[in-house]
This record gives C-alpha cells, sequence and structure tokens, in this order.
C-alpha cells in the first residue's frame, strides 16, 4: 500500500515541482473573449513575448463566451466588449478594467465623400426604426444643405452576428432615443424594426458597398482601412464632429471611470469634441487568484502592453487610453489578492 | 494441443466480439448524451416558454423572449427549394452518366462531381456571397417580371432584388447537395443488373422507358437513401447559408426573396455572444429541435421505405 502511495506521489510531485520551476522560467498566461480587441492583444503578445519571453494565449471566441469562460475559471483572464454590470462583478467575484478604445461609425452608400454627410442621434434613430425611409426626407436634408440627395429608399444594414460593436451602437440609440430604448432596447443582439443582417465588420461593409443607397454601422478601424463613406455626427454638446483618435479621446477624458468599476459606456458623452458613439473593451479578472503568480504574470502582461503598446495600438487603429486611467487601472489592481488575502500586485 | 488453440482462437474472438460491440455502444451512448446535455441545457427555455416556443416569432434578446417560428421556417423552406432544384438535376446528371454519356467522359465527370462534395461549405458561402449575390439581385427583377406574374405562385418571387434572401440560401444548398445526391443515385443505377435493362431494351423500350420503368424500382431505395442524405445535408448546412440568408428574424410576406433565418444560422450568429440564462437556454433548444427535425425527416423516410416494400410485387 505504501509503495504504492509512493509511486503515485512521486510522479506528481515532480510534476509540480517542474511546473514551479517553468513558473519562474517563462510563464504561460491564457486569455479568451472579445474579437473586436483580439489584433492588438495579438500583436501586444508578440511584442511582449519578445521582451520577456513569456507567452500570452489569446482566444477570441466572442465576449459572451470569454465571460462564460472567466466564470469558469478555464483562463487566466477573460475579455468583453460589453462592461459588466456591478451586481454581476460581485456575483462571480471579478473585477474589470478598459484596455483600448474604439469607435463605431456609420458608413453610407449615396455617392458622397467620407465625412461629407452629417447625421444627429434624431435622424440615425429614426432611420433604424424604419420611420424615415427616404434619402431627401426632410430631416436630412435640412442637415445637409449641400449634398443633392436622392430619391431613393434607404437600405437599413446592420450586424447579424452577436458583437460588441451592436453593443456600443444600441446603446447610444437606446441612450438617445426613448422609443428606441422602449421598442428595441440595447444588447449584443437585438430584435431589429428592419434591416438586413451581414456577418462581421465584413459583411455589412460588403451590403453597404454593393447595395445603393445603403445604410450601416462598422468599427471605425474597418471602416478606415477601407475608405468607406463615413458620416459626421452630432455630439451631446451640439458640434458635428469626426470619428478619429481624439475624438474618441475626448470621449473616454469625460468619463468619471472610478465610480462605476470602469464600467463605463462612452456613448454621448459631454464634451465639445467627443464623437458620440465610442466605447471601450474590457478585460475581466478574478478578485480572489486560485493561481496567484499566474494573476501577476497576467497584470505584468498588461502593465507592459500600457507602458509600451501605445504605438502598436495606433498603429492598428485602436485608441489608447489617457494616462489618468491607466493609473487608475494600476491601482485597482492592488484589490486582487491569491486566496490568503494577500495582495498579488506590488504596484509600481 | 489442438485444444489449446482452439480456446486461443475462441479467446480472441471474445475479444473483438466485446470490443466491437463497445464501440457499437460508444455510438448509442454518444447519441443519449447529446440528446441529455441539449435537454438539460434548454431547460430554463423550455419550462419559461413551453410549446409556444414553436410557432413564437419574436426573438429579442434584450427583452428575454424568445421563439423558434422564423429560424423553423427558414431551415424548412430553404431545404425544401434546395431538394426541388436538387433531386431533379441529379437525377439528369446520374442518368446521363449512367445510360447516354459516352464511356470516356464518364469517368472524368464522375470525378469532378466528387470534387465538388469535397468543396468545404465557407466556399460555398464567400462564393455565394461575392459572385453569385451580385449577378443573382439583377437576374430577380425578371424573375418578379415573369413568374412573379403567375396566379398563386407569383406571390413567392415578388419583393425588392436584394440578392440575399430564402431563394438564394436555397440555391447555394441545392448546388452543395447535388453532388451527394447525383453521385448516391449514380452508384445505386450502376448496381441495377444489365439483364434486366437489356429485357427492356429488347422489347423495344426506350430509354425514358427503361430508366423509369425498370431502373428507378430497381434502386427506389438507394434513390431516397441519397435524397434523405442530400436533405440531412441542407437541414444542417451553416456556413454557406449564414453569408447568404440576410439573417433577419421576420416574415414579412410569402415571397421567396425575403431574407429570412435558419436554425443554423442564428446558431452559429449569436452563440459566442449569447448572455448565459434564458438566451443560451433558448439558442441550445433551437438546437434541440433541429435535431428532432432531423428525426422526423429519418423516420420519414424509414416509413416511407416500408411503405414501398410492402407495395412491391402488387400490380400498378
Amino acid at each position: 500500500m505504501l509503495t504504492r502511495l509512493k509511486t503515485l506521489t512521486l510522479p506528481l510531485l515532480a510534476a509540480s515541482l517542474a511546473l514551479t520551476a517553468a513558473n519562474t522560467q517563462a510563464a504561460e498566461i491564457t486569455g479568451a473573449g472579445a474579437s473586436f480587441p483580439a489584433p492588438i492583444y495579438a500583436k501586444w503578445a508578440e511584442g511582449y513575448q519578445k521582451a520577456t519571453g513569456n507567452k500570452i494565449n489569446y482566444q477570441s471566441i466572442g465576449s459572451g463566451a470569454g465571460i462564460k469562460q472567466i466564470i469558469a475559471k478555464t483562463v487566466d483572464f477573460g475579455a468583453s466588449d460589453m462592461p459588466l454590470k456591478a451586481a454581476d462583478l460581485e456575483k462571480d467575484g471579478l473585477m474589470q478594467f478598459p484596455t483600448v478604445i474604439g469607435g463605431v461609425v456609420p458608413v453610407v452608400n449615396i455617392g458622397v465623400k467620407p465625412g461629407e454627410m452629417r447625421l444627429t442621434s434624431t435622424v440615425l434613430a429614426d432611420i433604424y426604426l424604419g420611420k424615415i425611409v427616404k434619402w431627401n426626407d426632410k430631416a436630412i436634408a435640412d442637415l445637409n444643405p449641400k449634398v443633392s440627395l436622392p430619391d431613393q429608399a434607404i437600405a437599413v444594414v446592420r450586424r447579424a452576428d452577436g458583437s460588441g460593436t451592436t453593443f456600443i451602437f444600441t446603446n447610444y440609440l437606446s441612450k438617445v432615443s426613448a422609443e428606441w430604448k422602449q421598442k428595441v432596447s440595447e444588447g449584443t443582439a437585438v430584435q431589429w424594426p428592419i434591416g438586413l443582417g451581414g456577418k462581421g465588420n465584413e459583411g455589412v461593409s460588403a451590403f453597404v458597398q454593393r447595395i445603393p443607397g445603403a445604410i450601416g454601422y462598422v468599427e471605425y478601424a474597418y471602416a478606415k482601412q477601407n475608405k468607406m463613406a463615413y458620416t459626421l455626427m452630432q455630439n451631446a454638446a451640439g458640434n458635428f464632429v469626426a470619428p478619429d483618435d481624439t475624438t474618441f479621446k475626448a470621449a473616454a477624458a469625460g468619463a468619471d471611470w472610478t465610480k462605476s468599476n470602469f464600467g463605463e459606456i462612452l456613448t454621448n458623452m459631454d464634451g465639445k469634441d467627443s464623437w458620440p458613439i465610442t466605447g471601450a473593451t474590457f478585460i475581466l479578472m478574478h478578485k480572489v487568484q486560485d493561481k496567484p503568480n499566474q494573476g501577476t504574470e497576467a497584470l505584468k502582461f498588461f502593465e507592459w502592453s500600457y507602458k509600451n503598446g501605445g504605438k502598436m495600438a495606433d498603429e492598428l487603429d485602436y485608441v489608447s487610453l489617457p494616462d489618468s486611467l491607466i493609473k487608475l487601472i494600476h491601482t485597482s489592481w492592488s484589490g486582487i489578492r491569491d486566496s490568503s488575502g494577500k495582495t498579488i500586485w506590488s504596484g509600481k | 494441443m489442438m485444444a489449446t488453440a482452439r480456446r486461443k482462437r475462441s479467446i480472441g474472438d471474445w475479444v473483438f466480439f466485446n470490443i466491437t460491440r463497445l464501440f457499437a455502444l460508444l455510438t448509442l451512448l454518444m447519441l443519449g448524451g447529446i440528446i441529455a446535455s441539449l435537454v438539460y441545457g434548454a431547460w430554463p427555455s423550455l419550462k419559461h416558454f413551453g410549446f409556444p416556443f414553436l410557432w413564437t416569432p419574436d426573438w429579442n434578446p434584450p427583452m428575454e423572449k424568445f421563439g423558434a417560428l422564423i429560424p423553423i421556417y427558414g431551415t424548412l423552406i430553404t431545404s425544401l427549394i434546395a431538394l426541388a432544384i436538387a433531386v431533379p438535376v441529379s437525377f439528369g446528371i446520374a442518368l446521363f452518366l449512367t445510360e447516354l454519356s459516352p464511356t470516356w467522359l464518364r469517368r472524368p465527370l464522375g470525378v469532378a462531381i466528387e470534387l465538388l462534395a469535397g468543396i468545404p461549405s465557407i466556399v460555398y458561402g464567400m462564393w455565394g456571397l461575392l459572385v453569385f449575390v451580385p449577378l443573382f439581385s439583377k437576374a430577380q427583377p425578371f424573375i418578379a417580371a415573369t413568374l412573379g406574374k403567375l396566379p398563386l405562385l407569383g406571390a413567392l418571387f415578388s419583393g425588392p432584388p436584394l440578392g440575399i434572401g430564402l431563394l438564394t440560401a436555397g440555391i447555394i444548398l441545392a448546388i452543395m447537395i447535388i453532388p451527394f445526391i447525383a453521385s448516391v443515385m449514380r452508384d445505386v443505377f450502376e448496381v441495377t443488373p444489365p439483364m434486366l435493362k437489356e429485357s427492356a431494351y429488347g422489347l423495344g423500350a426506350t430509354t425514358w422507358e427503361v430508366v423509369w420503368n425498370v431502373v428507378l424500382p430497381y434502386t427506389k431505395v438507394g434513390v431516397i437513401g441519397g435524397i434523405m442524405l442530400g436533405l440531412g445535408r441542407a437541414l444542417g448546412e451553416t456556413m454557406a447559408v449564414t453569408f447568404v440568408i440576410g439573417n433577419t428574424n421576420s416574415i414579412n410576406s410569402a415571397s421567396m426573396f425575403e431574407p429570412g433565418n435558419s436554425i443554423t444560422s442564428v446558431l452559429a450568429n449569436e452563440f459566442s455572444e449569447a448572455s448565459q440564462g434564458i438566451y443560451t437556454a433558448s439558442l441550445i433548444e433551437l438546437g434541440l429541435i433541429l435535431f428532432l427535425i432531423t428525426l422526423a425527416v429519418l423516420v420519414f423516410s424509414k416509413l416511407l421505405l416500408l411503405h414501398l416494400s410492402r407495395q412491391e410485387g402488387r400490380a400498378t
């Protein structure tokens, strides 16, 4: 019996020793979730591995699936385009913090150049509610005296798959239109009153570019790289602004990140330069870490990325966070503890 | 000496028998496991919505109101369109290959059809969206002006010519299942005993009469099997359909030009982003419904075959 126990425990002991030894050499961190930030996480992971030798595996499986994975503790961090509500964070013992900012932009196909056309929140909501059905509707014409608007039906295009982009877009429409909030509401997928569904940004853009008179919404990076005709939007302060990194940053600067556990949705923010359909993407981690070493390594990766990853983010048309916000995030990390209650982040 | 050898052989037989039995049981176990986990996962939705889930047209994630009517409708309609196109075409292909084609052409054509069956479905989807849809949207006004003018049937071919929708999905599905049905039909047509056919030809029957009255009755079990194989694939096809069906959870008219949704495309689109609770449970219930539809198709085809074999030998 004793020998049998020995034969069982010895390899186990050896394995655990080998594991701890491996930990001091090169850590391997896994994360899973949102697909919107996947390109920048991959780029950061590549740079981080070059700099430190540590490996980050990120699986782009969608925000909903990422949340399920982190709750089940199969990954070291989860990623979601939709911030969790304080109550949900509390329930599952999670904390969240933003990594990069992106914007959602309306794109049109009526023979205008990017940025030539102006829309307001009300007009956008009415188009997606099916109340404005022609491009030469008076509400659109009044905003665009210089654009020759055709007497053409508006073909509404939206995402077919559940997505963080849809969440930001419908969250914005819910904030600006009481009718939208009551009839459709917000979410990664909603019951659209009208329109065609394209799969992914590429699906939406394929339909918008093919169907004359179409309007759709895509991520800013996607619209920019494909030179799509985005529109200007009127923000909460009443100014017409174009989507770019300065207007996204302006929206992020106007948020009060401390009061909501970073769960800020940056739509319809105050500030004269704010792009109204902006949103951050989030990382989720357990507040009490079963494997504190893994947790610390994950935090080290994000610290490195905030410090060195800004340029990579710009190259991929994401917007990095303002410094004041990064400081707040670093402070929040001291709230992550191991099972004995000791903080796992030394804090720099 | 002899006895031990025999015992050894019988031990080998015993081991072999039990291993194969284990494999066979494993399939049953897996089937049972899949059903159990589907029911378990769908339970919150089954309990909350009950049977009206089947005929509720809502699919509203923020308000948590779910119903399967539109995905079920889309799945059945696109599969029916696919069968309506694929069965006659496949029959023609198989007929040509076995009876009419010059011998040197048979092999390359047969290989080409089998190659078509090997193309991944996502390729059909992308080809459908990028190549077929723009062409079809130009053809739709013509269809609406001709077929759309027919009494009764006309309502099926009206509406805005967007190029995507139920009809497009059905046509793409038809292209995808033709190789399956055609190759099964060809294989079974080939096993018809030449004596039967030659006797019929000897009696002065035309090629059509031989095929319709001799080959088809002789091979009907295989032909129906091939059609069911194609139908099964059409019901479960996901990627290609998702690209071209329009992914719209509403039915505005009977028109086949309307965008719709199928069970598999709802699952593919929404599962990864679905929040936990009733939303995920409703999606799993959709999977359960698709499973039951496939089961019903299988049962129906078995019953049909039983009925046919009972009719066998009776004067017609």
